[in-house]
């Protein structure tokens, strides 16, 4: 573990965990989806690795102390989920992922993260939230 | 996988979830009570490691694809080594916490598991 600094302790740590945790389930999901159905849904499932990989910066952003870094990706994630889940729900023949959690081509995105118990949604709320009460000790 | 022993598999993780996140954000640092509970966690999802491996020979394949069970069982089945590891290095309320957090995600995986097995065309 990295040296302590104001995101590795106390409940900023819950935070990295909890972002470590999406990211590893986004990403693999992701990757398994591209490798074995891809073109089910192309770019729903390209956007889903992207926003895998993003989730794996926030987390080391988080965990590190990156805070420039962490607010960048953490307000991709909310637009992101925010976005593809709106249409996804909108408009059902888009490929941005099904709004049925259960379907093979939902991803972590769509129906705003509803197959990952609405984590995608509230974790960056909480996220921003908590850069905002944490000082800028260690700049960017 | 079998009906029964996925009720009590995603039953337990939700148990020790809440337990950890409960008694964390009481204050507790990681404890016999805590820690032991991801250990049952982990010998269940071993336990379905097993049986998910002689399951076929006896009748009970999966109608989902087998990549993407293995995938999630694998990745399940090494959260709660990493969680207690987590929690034994840094001894804080905090730490219990993200103990909670590691059972509830692996309850979610069996639960996504058991419907690649019995309901996902695959």
């Amino acid at each position: 573990m990295p040296a302590a600094t104001p995101t590795t302790s106390g409940i900023g740590r819950v935070l990295v965990a909890v972002y470590g945790v999406l990211a590893l389930a986004a990403t693999g999901r992701s990757v398994f989806q591209i490798i074995d159905r891809f073109d089910e849904a192309p770019v729903a499932f390209l956007l889903s690795a992207l926003a895998g990989v993003v989730y794996i910066v926030a987390t080391l952003a988080l965990a590190f102390g990156w805070r420039r870094v962490a607010l960048a990706t953490i307000c991709f994630e909310l637009a992101g989920v925010l976005i593809i889940g709106t249409l996804s729900l909108l408009v059902p023949g888009a490929d941005v992922g099904s709004a049925d959690p259960r379907d093979r081509t939902a991803t972590v995105w769509s129906a705003y993260g509803l197959g990952y118990l609405l984590v995608p949604l509230v974790l960056p709320v909480l996220g921003l939230l908590w850069l905002r009460r944490r000082p800028a000790a260690s700049g960017a | 996988m079998i009906l029964g022993f996925t009720v009590v598999l995603v039953g337990v993780a939700v148990l020790a979830g809440l337990l950890c996140i409960v008694l964390g954000l009481a204050g507790k640092a990681p404890a016999d009570l805590t820690v032991l509970s991801l250990v049952v966690v982990e010998v269940l999802l071993l336990a379905q490691i097993v049986m998910a491996l002689v399951a076929p020979a006896v009748g009970n394949a999966m109608t989902g694809n087998p990549a993407e069970f293995w995938l999630y069982l694998i990745t399940a089945a090494i959260i709660p080594p990493l969680a207690v590891v987590w929690a034994l290095t840094d001894r804080s309320r905090w730490s219990t916490v993200v103990l909670g957090v590691g059972a509830l995600a692996v309850a979610v995986m069996a639960y996504r598991m058991h419907q690649i097995w019995t309901v996902q065309l695959g």
